[in-house]
């Protein structure tokens, strides 16, 4: 039976199809759809499904679970397991009971993240396999070998999908579903479980003796296929295999073609592929993880064999592919000539840009007004990661770097010595999945800062995610409410103040104390997202523009908000305004009015 | 030599309905036996970014066309038309609906947006054809404005290997009970524009 299922769709079902009993994570693009497509199954298959704190918890309790013998999946995007990596990287020296499957989508090119790590170094590092899904019938079938692959070997295993095929969508044919396993146990072993260092060192030499395991357990799966035609050969990496093999088809061309799906590569399938070729052009995306095995296997089995890949310059390092970028490669290969990238300059000429911007109504642009007005523009304002971060435009984005790294470079470039006025700024589920350590050292470390927190109860950026601020979990049930007000207050924040963030001179007022006050300040800046209030039902009335009074000085319109437009010589509300009457607070000529 | 039946690059404003049309286009496809690999734009729906959206009709390989390489460019929008035409190949055909929205870009006073004229222009002269016509305001005629994508999807229907009532059906699965029928007015507003021109 098939089904048009989206690449984090299938990882879904494959999870599903392993018979996994709990499936963890934090949202963040291209993983996120992974555990939202399994919390509707949760009670019917009494799966434990929860968007974890951070990826670090995320781990730490799929770990958990693993170890009392229940199949378990962490997901996440490829910064997400910079959060886990303390976890992962003694979880290859532990092992596990019941599969435990790290699921991590990588961002070449970075469509929405702040850089392009690739993952398989990650899979190096620890010394665990990684699978390298090329579609999403790939990612699913995988899923399901990754858990028997993570008990048979006693290792966690990473899958390893990017952008291109978590976000793609392509007729999947479904497995059958499997019940969880029965009768869970936590089986004490202390030489197995505790990591002191008489009992890490004999499980560092085990890890090191499982490589040659790894090797002969990959070494029949289907996801390694080789054609062997002419003397010239390409291998390849995931997703490429399929640019290549289009490609291939295209050019009509007489090359050898390995695939490779599984990270250790299989040496003697490699090896073999190797031996019969004289050129081989590797193709992968990111790093040259695959290339660096070509040249070491090629020193010992074809040492005349011609390399080509990142180190000659064919392939790029960066960014991502598609079959046009890897035609090119293998026709110059060839030597046949390459084909032009069409372009079209008009579009760039005359096309005004587009890029994603903060909605009508948004309580962050409104905070933002306030945040500026109290601190000036010469302030310095440190930010963090989430729909927030759309506001650059507005001048008050200085810094992004990563999860929850606002409050602590805040606190960095005051102790640098920096004298101007600091106001960092970070969203609710930001602060609770990363900045709460940050806030604790600002307050004990006594940072002379101010820190607003954006609070609009949700995850917005990956697509309105509940968090522990929200009470409620990813399944709809309610639980504990966690309050960021207290939080700040019993770390150690002597000024903590609420304001609502449409009520501008509020806001401006509450922002100019916190700028004053002589110690650590937070703000909490709380106002429902717009979007989560009109899908609860909430309804504003729109505004309007009274041309009477209006003086054409275009206060509102350098607000931003893409519902004020300029019209002949006055501003003019459009259908997109969603009510928040903050523009009608702006505006110094009572020119703006609600619609009765 | 061809390696996909037909491909398609679905283009518009976050917001329009493109990954909902090309999830229908998609399940119709696989309704008829066809293999299918598309591609999607994730968080613009909210934040009135540019979409861009892949589809490729008996393909098994992967899913992104190369530029140059669109047998039809499904245009919500008239700019994002032009932004991504260069993935149109000569023989191509656009299908533009003209009516704009304005990126905050151009509202806030930083940028212009330019004549329908200066968009179509460049467009005609670089595939086949191009069918630009007011969608949007076939939308209101069939009852909905939000039905404005269907009514592109009725336009397509003239130019893919799928069945009509295979789309419709695919649709149908797609959306509430409750709009089935202003959607199908909408399907056949499109579908009328292109055999009247």
């Amino acid at each position: 039976m098939k089904e048009y299922l989206l690449g984090n769709a299938a990882i879904a079902r494959g999870i599903l199809e392993a018979g996994a009993g709990v499936v963890t994570g934090y949202p963040g693009t291209p993983a996120s759809e992974i555990v939202e497509s399994v919390a509707p199954f949760a009670k019917k298959r009494n799966l434990h499904v929860e968007w974890s704190v951070n990826e670090k918890v995320a781990l730490e309790v799929a770990s958990g679970a693993s170890w009392a013998g229940t199949r378990a999946a962490a997901t996440m995007k490829h910064v997400g397991l910079n959060v886990a990596a303390d976890p992962f990287m003694t979880l290859a020296y532990t092992g596990v009971s019941g599969g435990l499957v790290v699921i991590v989508s990588d961002d070449p090119f970075c469509h929405s993240s702040q850089n392009e790590q690739d993952t398989r170094r990650y899979a190096q590092f620890a010394n665990i396999p990684c699978l390298d899904p090329a579609d999403p019938q790939e990612a699913k079938d995988m899923c399901v070998y990754a858990f028997e692959l993570s008990e048979a070997l006693d290792l966690p295993v990473l899958l390893r999908p990017t952008t291109r095929v978590s976000h793609a969508r392509a007729d999947v044919e479904l497995g059958g579903l499997k019940e969880r396993r029965s009768n869970p146990e936590f089986v004490k072993d202390p030489a197995k479980w505790v990591m002191l260092p008489a009992h890490a060192r004999p499980r560092h030499t085990e890890l090191l003796k499982k490589q040659e395991r790894i090797k002969a357990a990959l070494a029949d799966v289907p996801w390694n296929p080789f054609v062997l035609r002419g003397e010239l050969g390409v291998i390849t990496s995931g997703i490429s295999g399929l640019y290549t093999e289009e490609a291939i088809k295209q050019l009509d061309a007489d090359i050898s073609v390995l695939r490779i799906g599984t990270f250790p590569p299989p040496e003697e399938l490699c090896s073999e592929f190797l031996q019969h070729i004289c050129t081989v052009l590797v193709i992968e995306e990111l790093e040259p993880v695959l290339e660096e095995y070509v040249e070491r296997l090629a020193r010992l089995h074809n040492p005349d064999l011609s390399i080509l890949g990142k180190m000659s310059g064919h392939i790029p390092r960066e960014g991502e592919f598609d079959s046009l970028l890897v035609r090119n490669a293998i026709a110059q290969m060839l030597d046949l000539p390459q084909e032009e990238v069409p372009v079209l300059k008009e579009a760039d000429e005359i096309l005004p840009s587009r890029p994603p911007a903060l909605c009508p109504g948004c309580s962050h642009r409104a905070t933002y007004y306030a945040m500026r007005k109290a601190f000036s523009k010469d302030a310095i304002f440190p930010s963090d990661i989430g729909c927030y971060t759309l506001a650059v435009r507005m001048g008050t984005i200085d810094t992004c770097l990563c999860m929850g790294a606002s409050i602590t470079v805040a606190s960095g470039i005051r102790f640098g010595g920096e004298e101007r006025d600091i106001c960092c700024s970070i969203g609710d589920s930001t602060f609770l999945h990363a900045g709460l350590p940050g806030l604790l050292n600002a307050a004990y470390n006594k940072a002379r800062i101010t820190v607003a927190i954006l609070d609009n109860s949700t995850t917005a950026m990956t697509g309105h995610q509940p968090h522990p601020g929200t009470g409620f979990t990813v399944t709809g049930e309610e639980t504990s409410m966690a309050s960021i007000n207290a939080i700040a207050r019993a770390l150690g924040a002597d000024f903590v103040e609420m304001v609502d963030s449409y009520d501008v001179n509020g806001a401006i007022e509450t922002f100019t104390r916190a700028k004053k006050f002589p110690g650590l300040s937070v703000v909490i800046a709380k106002q429902s997202c717009m979007i989560t209030a009109r899908r609860a039902g909430v309804r504003r009335r729109p505004f309007v523009v009274n041309t009477e009074n209006c003086t054409g000085c275009k206060k509102c319109v350098q607000f931003g908000c893409p519902a004020i437009e300029f019209e002949g010589d006055s501003a003019r509300i459009n259908a997109l305004c969603s009510g928040c009457g903050v523009c009608a607070q702006i505006c110094e000529n009572k020119a703006i009015e609600v619609v009765e | 030599m061809r390696t996909s039946e037909c491909d398609i690059v679905v283009v518009g404003v976050g917001g329009q309905g493109v990954i909902l049309i090309s999830n229908v286009i998609g399940k119709a496809a696989l309704k008829s036996g066809l293999p299918v690999r598309g591609a999607e734009t994730h968080g613009m729906a909210q934040r009135g970014g540019s979409v861009l959206n892949h589809l490729r009709l008996g393909c098994e390989y992967g899913p992104l066309v190369p530029a140059g390489g669109a047998d039809i460019l499904l245009a919500l929008e008239p700019a994002e038309a032009l932004r991504y035409a260069h993935y149109l190949s000569r023989e191509g055909v656009a299908l533009v609906n003209t009516h704009q929205v304005l990126p905050a870009t151009v509202t806030t006073g930083k940028a212009r947006y330019p004549p329908l004229d200066e968009i179509l222009a460049p467009l005609r002269k670089i595939c086949k054809e191009v069918k630009a016509f007011d969608a949007t305001e076939l939308a209101a005629t069939a009852g909905n404005l939000q039905t404005m994508n269907v009514v592109m999807l009725g336009a397509l229907s003239r130019y893919v290997p799928l069945q009509e009532e295979t789309l419709i059906e695919a649709l149908s699965e797609s959306i509430k009970t409750k709009f089935i029928e202003v959607n199908r007015r909408a399907f056949e507003l499109g579908k009328k524009e292109i055999d009247a021109k």
